[in-house]
Formats: C-alpha cells, sequence, structure tokens
C-alpha cells in the first residue's frame, strides 16, 4: 500500500510522461506501422489483412503460453522453444509412422504433451535453481536443449535408432532426419493443414462474429459489475467507446457482405469443389454441382454488361473444358483448371464490385475456424485458472515468494507448475504453428519461437512480471503487422528491401532489451524512493 | 554479514580453485586425444590447433574477468566490443592501410571507440542492477543487429571491404588482401617436431592476461574485486561502486575490441553481420571451464579455461568425424557443452539482493 502511494506522489505531477514511458514499446509499434500505412501505397490492403490473419493464427497459441510463468513470477519463459521441440519430435514421430488427419493430430497433441511435461519439469527445477536469473538460464536452456535435440535428430536417428534410409524423414545416407520435412496433405491421410482446413469461414464472417461476441462481452460485464455492486468498475467513456467500435466493425462487416457481388461466393464454391476433388470423389455429384454453378453465372452475366464477356467465357470453360473430362484419370489437369476459372470470376467480381473496400476484404483469405477456438479456449482456460486455488498460488508466488512461503504455499512446487504448463502449451502451439505452414524445417522452425513470441508480448505492453492475454493478443498483432509493414519501410526508408530483414531483427532484440531494461530500471527506482 | 564480507575479502588472493568441472572437462578432453591418437590422428597437429585456437580466443576470454569480478556477471554483451573492434578494423582497411601498420592503427583506434561503448554499456548496467545478465546479453543482440544495418550503409569506397557491385561491405572480408592475415601467429612462429607454436599470438594474449593480472593487483582493481564481492561493505568503505563497475565494464569492452582484431588475424577473416550475435557464449562457457563462477574469476581460470575448452573442440572434431562419417557432431558438442556449462554456473550464483 505505501508503495502505491509513494508512486502516486513522485510520479502525479509528469502522469502523461509516466504513462509514455509505461508503454514505450507499444506506443513506438502503433507510430510503427501507423507509419508503413502512410508512406507505403503499394500495399494492399486485403493482402495484408490475410497475412496478419493467417500470422495471428499461427502465432497466438505459443505467445498466451508465455502469460502463465509471468503471473507466477518466472518473468518471460524463453524456455518455451523447449516445449516447441517436444511438438516438432511429436510431428516428426507422426510423419514417420504416417500418422494424419484426426487421429494423427491427437497422437501428437497426447506425445507433445508428454514429452512436454517431462521438460518441464526438470526446466521447472531448473529455475527453482536459478532464482532471480530465470530468464537467462531460460535462454540458455534452450540453447543447451536445442544441442540435445540435434544431437537426437541428426545422430541418434539412424545410428542408434535404427530407421530404413529409404523412408522420406530421413536424409539419403539413413542417418539423421532431413533438414526440411513436406507434410503430407491432410486429404491423403497427413498433417498439412489438419487442423486449419478442419472449417474454414470467409474472414467478413468472423469479423461479424467476433465483433458481435465482443459485444456480448462487454455486455455481460457491464452487467455483472453492476449487479455485484462494483459499478465504479465501469467507465462510461471507455465502454461507450469500445461498444462503439464492436458496432462499427459488425455494421462494416454487415455492408460488406451485403454490397459483396454474388460471383466472390460463386468463386469460392469453386474453389472449394477444388479443393475437395480426389480419387474418391463422387464425379457425378461434382458435375451437377458445377452445372447449377453455371447457372448461377449466367443468371448474374445477364444482369451485368460490363463484366457478361468474362462471365460467359467461364460458363463454356466449365460446360466445355471441365464437365466433359471429368474422368479419374485427368483429375489433377481438371483441377487446376477449376483453380484457374475460380480466379477468373474472383477477377470478375473484383471489376463488378461497388468500391475497393468491398473487394479488399471480400478478397482476404478464409479463417480457420478450429484454430479460432484452440486459442480462444486457451485464453479462457488462462484467465479461469488465476480464479483458482492454484491460480491464486501463482499470483501469491509471483508477488513474494517469501510471503507465499511463510503463508503455506509450496513455491517450489507452484513454480514448477507453471513452467510445465507453460511448456506443454508452447508444445501445443508449435503443432499449430507447423501443420498451419504445412512444412516442418526440423532444425530451424523453433529457435526464433522464444524471441519472436517474448518481444511480442512485450509489444502488447506486458512486463516481466505483469501480463495478460489482452496483451498476448494485442501484441501479436500489433508485432506481426511490423513483421508485415518492415520490407515496404526498409525500402522507403533506407532504399533497399533487403535491409528488413536486419531492421526486423534489430526491432525484435531491441523491444526484448529496452521493455526489460525499461522494467528493471523502474523496479530499482521504484525500491530506492521506498528505501529513502 | 561483516564476517561474511571479511572472508570474502581474505578468499580475494586465493588463487583459482579448480572446480570439478574443469576436471570433467580435462578427463574428458584427455580421452579425445587418446581417441585420436588410436584412430591414426596427428596429435601434433591437434596440439598445434589447439594452441592456435586458444591464443585465438585468449583476449576475447580475458574480457570476462574484469565484468566478472566487479559483479556484473559474465559479459554476455560481448558483441558490444567485438563490433568496436572490427569497426576499427574496417576503418583501417578503408585508410589503405596494409600489414602490420593495419592491425596496429585498428587495435589503437579501437581503444577510444571501445572505451565510450564501454562507458555507455557501465552506464546501462548500473540502471538495471540485479538482471545484468540477461539485459547484457539483448544489449549484445541488439548492438549486432544494429551494426548489421551500419555494415550496410556506411559510406566506405575501399573495393577491400565493398561487394563489387551495391551497397553495403561484405560478409567476410578477406585480410589476406591487405597482407594483414596471420602475422601476430606467424611472428617469431618455431616448430618442434611437427608442433607449430604461434609464438607472437601466444605472447600477445600472455601480454594482455599479465596486463589484467597487473590491473587486478593495483588499488582500483582490488576495489573493484572488493565491489563485485559485497557493494554494501564496499560502499560502506568508501568505494563508489557504480564507478568501479563501468570501469571493470569499459576495460572489458575494450579487451573484446582488442580481442576480435587478433581473432580475425588469426582467422584470417573479418566477419561482419551476424557473425559476433553468439561469441559471448563461447567466451563466457571458456571462462567458466577454467573454474571461474559467475561472481568470482581471474587470469588463471582464463588461461585454463581457454586451453581446455578450444582444446577439446579442435581434438573433438576429427575424432566425432572418423566415428560418425559424414557428420558435424563437433558443432552439437560445442553448443551442448557451452550451454551446459553456462547453466551449470547459473544454478551456483546466489541470489542477489
Amino acid at each position: 500500500m505505501l508503495l502505491g502511494e509513494e508512486n502516486k506522489v513522485v510520479f502525479n505531477y509528469k502522469g502523461i510522461l509516466s504513462w509514455v514511458l509505461d508503454n514505450i514499446v507499444t506506443i513506438i509499434f502503433v507510430l510503427f506501422v501507423l507509419f508503413g500505412f502512410m508512406i507505403s501505397k503499394d500495399i494492399r490492403m486485403n493482402y495484408f489483412l490475410s497475412e496478419l490473419c493467417d500470422r495471428l493464427f499461427r502465432n497466438s497459441f505459443l505467445v498466451l503460453s508465455l502469460i502463465i510463468p509471468v503471473l507466477a513470477g518466472l518473468g518471460l519463459n524463453f524456455g518455451i522453444v523447449i516445449g516447441a521441440m517436444c511438438g516438432q519430435a511429436a510431428i516428426a514421430l507422426a510423419r514417420y509412422h504416417g500418422l494424419g488427419g484426426m487421429s494423427g493430430l491427437l497422437f501428437c497433441f497426447v506425445i507433445s504433451f508428454l514429452l512436454a511435461v517431462l521438460c518441464g519439469y526438470f526446466t521447472g527445477k531448473l529455475y527453482n535453481k536459478t532464482r532471480g536469473q530465470e530468464m537467462i538460464a531460460g535462454l540458455i536452456a534452450g540453447f543447451f536443449a536445442n544441442g540435445v535435440y540435434q544431437f537426437i535428430f541428426l545422430f541418434m536417428v539412424g545410428v542408434i535408432i535404427k530407421v530404413p534410409a529409404t523412408h522420406p524423414l530421413i536424409m539419403p545416407n539413413g542417418i539423421g532426419v532431413r533438414m526440411t520435412v513436406d507434410l503430407v496433405p491432410v486429404e491423403n491421410g497427413g498433417l498439412k493443414f489438419a487442423l486449419e482446413n478442419m472449417y474454414k469461414i470467409p474472414f467478413v464472417h468472423a469479423l461479424l462474429v467476433v465483433a458481435l461476441v465482443a459485444l456480448v462481452i462487454l455486455f455481460i460485464g457491464y452487467y455483472l459489475n453492476k449487479k455485484r455492486g462494483e459499478g465504479y468498475k465501469n467507465r462510461p467513456v471507455s465502454f461507450g467507446f469500445n461498444v462503439l467500435m464492436c458496432l462499427l466493425i459488425a455494421s462494416m462487416a454487415v455492408y460488406v457482405m451485403a454490397a459483396a457481388p454474388k460471383l466472390f461466393g460463386v468463386s469460392s464454391n469453386l474453389n472449394a469443389i477444388a479443393s475437395n476433388l480426389n480419387k474418391e470423389s463422387d464425379l457425378e455429384a461434382v458435375k451437377s454441382e458445377l452445372r447449377a454453378i453455371t447457372s448461377e453465372i449466367s443468371a448474374i452475366a445477364a444482369n451485368d454488361d460490363v463484366i457478361a464477356p468474362r462471365l460467359n467465357a467461364a460458363v463454356s470453360d466449365i460446360n466445355d473444358m471441365i464437365i466433359p473430362n471429368l474422368t479419374p484419370a485427368k483429375l489433377n489437369a481438371v483441377t487446376s483448371f477449376i483453380y484457374a476459372t475460380a480466379s477468373d470470376i474472383n477477377t470478375a467480381a473484383i471489376v463488378s464490385s461497388p468500391n475497393v473496400m468491398v473487394s479488399n476484404f471480400m478478397q482476404v483469405r478464409t479463417v480457420p475456424v478450429a484454430v479460432g477456438l484452440l486459442i480462444i479456449g486457451l485464453c479462457i482456460f488462462t484467465s479461469l485458472i488465476m480464479r483458482t486455488k492454484l491460480g491464486q498460488d501463482f499470483r501469491s508466488v509471483g508477488q513474494s515468494q517469501h510471503i507465499a512461503e511463510v503463508s503455506g504455499i509450496n513455491v517450489d512446487r507452484t513454480r514448477i507448475i507453471a513452467t510445465i504448463i507453460s511448456t506443454v502449451l508452447a508444445g501445443w502451439g508449435q503443432l499449430i504453428f507447423i501443420q498451419s505452414l504445412g512444412t516442418l524445417s526440423t532444425y530451424s522452425a523453433h529457435t526464433q519461437i522464444g524471441m519472436f513470441s517474448v518481444a511480442a508480448l512485450l509489444v502488447g505492453g506486458a512486463s516481466t512480471s505483469r501480463a495478460s492475454v489482452k496483451n498476448a493478443i494485442f501484441g501479436t498483432i500489433l508485432f506481426n503487422a511490423m513483421f508485415i509493414m518492415s520490407p515496404t519501410i526498409g525500402e522507403s526508408l533506407f532504399g533497399a528491401a533487403g535491409l528488413a530483414e536486419y531492421f526486423r531483427t534489430l526491432m525484435v532484440y531491441g523491444v526484448i532489451g529496452v521493455a526489460l531494461g525499461l522494467h528493471v530500471w523502474k523496479a530499482n527506482k521504484k525500491n530506492r524512493i521506498v528505501v529513502e | 554479514m561483516t564476517d561474511q564480507a571479511n572472508t570474502s575479502v581474505l578468499r580475494l588472493k586465493s588463487p583459482g580453485n579448480i572446480g570439478i568441472a574443469t576436471l570433467i572437462i580435462a578427463a574428458f578432453w584427455f580421452t579425445t586425444l587418446i581417441g585420436a591418437y588410436f584412430t591414426g590422428i596427428s596429435v601434433q597437429t591437434l596440439l598445434s590447433d589447439t594452441m592456435k585456437r586458444a591464443g585465438m580466443n585468449g583476449i576475447l576470454v580475458l574480457a570476462m574477468v574484469p565484468a566478472i569480478q566487479s559483479g556484473t556477471g559474465p559479459n554476455f554483451a560481448l558483441p558490444v566490443g567485438i563490433v568496436c573492434g572490427l569497426f576499427a578494423l574496417i576503418c583501417a582497411i578503408e585508410f589503405n592501410l596494409t600489414g602490420a601498420l593495419c592491425l596496429f592503427v585498428s587495435i589503437i583506434l579501437s581503444i577510444p571507440i571501445a572505451v565510450i561503448a564501454g562507458y555507455a554499456y557501465g552506464k546501462l548496467l548500473n540502471a538495471v542492477k540485479g538482471s545484468e545478465m540477461t539485459i547484457a546479453t539483448y544489449t549484445g543482440f541488439s548492438i549486432t543487429a544494429l551494426m548489421c544495418l551500419v555494415w550496410m550503409m556506411v559510406p566506405f569506397t575501399n573495393e577491400k571491404i565493398g561487394w563489387f557491385l551495391g551497397e553495403g561491405l561484405r560478409e567476410t572480408i578477406q585480410l589476406g588482401a591487405v597482407d594483414a592475415a596471420f602475422i601476430i601467429n606467424n611472428f617469431m612462429a618455431f616448430k618442434i617436431g611437427e608442433i607449430i607454436i604461434p609464438t607472437g599470438l601466444l605472447l600477445i594474449f600472455g601480454f594482455f592476461s599479465v596486463l589484467v593480472w597487473l590491473f587486478f593487483d593495483s588499488k582500483s582493481g582490488i576495489a573493484i574485486s572488493a565491489g563485485g564481492i559485497n557493494p554494501k561493505f564496499a560502499q560502506a568503505t568508501g568505494l563508489n561502486i557504480d564507478r568501479n563497475r563501468i570501469l571493470a565494464n569499459i576495460l572489458s569492452t575494450v579487451l573484446g575490441a582488442i580481442g576480435i582484431i587478433v581473432y580475425s588475424q588469426s582467422f584470417g577473416y573479418a566477419q561482419l553481420y551476424t557473425a559476433p550475435l553468439m561469441m559471448a557464449f563461447p567466451a563466457v562457457a571458456a571462462v567458466l571451464i577454467g573454474g571461474a563462477t559467475a561472481s568470482r574469476a581471474n587470469v588463471l581460470n582464463v588461461i585454463i579455461g581457454v586451453f581446455l575448452f578450444q582444446g577439446l573442440l579442435t581434438t573433438a572434431l576429427p575424432v566425432a568425424n572418423e566415428i560418425f562419417k559424414g557428420t558435424d557432431l563437433s558443432e552439437v558438442m560445442r553448443m551442448i557443452i557451452q550451454n551446459g556449462i553456462i547453466l551449470y554456473a547459473l544454478t551456483q550464483v546466489k541470489r542477489g539482493g
């Protein structure tokens, strides 16, 4: 309590300055991205949103896995790299045994869980022995584990663990796992996009759903606060602002959906047909689907003179080239032809769009619902676990190990549990990451995970002792926006896109350095004030 | 409290105690040497290479001593010193200097640059007491990334350091092109049987070792060590801890800068861009293998550590290649040993106040 009062006295007269200092990393990133939008005219909205959306779904889980150790006072767990390696080991094992689809995914999640519990336990033990230096210990432990991982994957496989040299996972000389392993597509019973392709919806639909759900949550929160007699927590201004934002996004999504030409739907239907086409498909059913689509296109062509020639060409393509050739022997050629036709129709749809915004939004890639649900589930889990006894233990240990110990909490055990949870989640996060990429870069996919995730969390406004789901999601969005923008900014600032790579690296390291440095500096300053 | 401090100060003068880790690594090295003998690899060549690589890395490892003694922990921000040294070297080549003069000028030039950088770095470390090692690591990483931009953008025109086409400096710069490669190595080098003794390299490593040893026997050196052992006690006796920590880190940064110049001439190339990123870790591991801890180190630790660590790496490479044909086991082994020893040292750190 005393600490808080001291703070107020010291910082009040320069409140804005201290606010800026508190959020300096976030502010820099927001300005950076805005600057990027200002100077770059050629970065298209649909490209930006597609990339951002992909990256958000790919990385959020990993970033979220960092929160619990922060709350338990372990700082930023650079050791999630170890969890990521467990995830990759599970994927390699599944690939080796040719597992895929739903059962393969389940296998990966279980194996990754078991490995990560074991590794997390030892990491937790290590953190207990390196109290106060957990972050550097985690970083070095990641390097160390990487050495062990490489030893197993490069030398033990083939020499000690006998494997057939002809397996596509194994190097041609029979020793070690290949550098890049292409996962088998999920249609052929593999893991590639196994979660990603489970259920996809158009971007605007996802936008609408998210906005509406956020709106509902806002109102429930408002109502609950009032009911509990904690009405002072409801700040009308920010509540109103949030509601307004949600309504704005929702109405924008509705507008885009209403104004978008039907052709976008036709084109995505065609794409869906092409992607589902395989040897087991019922070709007669596909043919009748295609005929239905042609009549739909013809109907649209009759009402729009500008794009009618294109559409008629597409119709004749489908009638003359695709349907007659739809035989098992020519499947591959026909599939690519359907894709080409779909993109023709897409172009026509863009031409007939009422404005740029609509066509941009309609071109954003579809959203993987299954991954989204997992991420939301983790967000809820993280919030809920902090309300349990265990979560309260995390918090008390995080605030003061000494007081927690005195009040009967087993501090060492609590810290180990926090580390295990984080490692397990990181392993699962890496599973999501790899299946979304579709290829396993055996020796490099995990190395940057720790740095990037930590940087993303810090960009979201977290610190070594404070982090929330909000920080993680916001940070992931902002950090990845920077990643997408930086080539453009590099080009216009320094005149060379090649610099962007270095610039990006500098941003990552700089963010972590500045955020950690500022945090320690402020903590030291606070201590000094209290002492004096 | 006072008792503890007194015993610590007394221990200051005792020689580096050889720990169990050192003995294990030494035993491992001898095993690989014997293995080398039996697999028919020339042991003389291995010993020559060991000496060359120890001399090459020696000063970089020596840079750990002041930082550790002052209480800021191993200098994980060694890249700060390294980029200063590299910048000085590049400047010397840009001035069209060649041969020994090029090296001499770059060493002289690197000192003021490193002093300024070391001062700033020391100031930073004083602001973040308690988390020096983590912050130092990220300072080193950030500086390396920042210098990548600098290497791309410096308007140097000498064709020996720039690309033939386009802007920016090359990734690796041949020192042979300016006759600056192996000068120190070859100075007064002689052979005993098949073993080549790089006299100049060992002499310069010895020279800097003696300098550091003398410094830590001087008044300000002892003041730095005392501040590292027990800052509160040292402050009570009227020492300026913050100033001493800055002084120690300036010294460390300067040693890092000189170290990379000696390293580069022995390697034959100056490596720019991301090369310095991970260079701190082998140096930290070497001093720890020599028996230092994260809070105590001396010159003896450096000498033992650098010979053992580099010896092990030199010997392990051909032996491992002989056993696991067509693979590069030694790199993996380096990662495991290097990071394992750092982790071990971290578990021995007593929690700071």
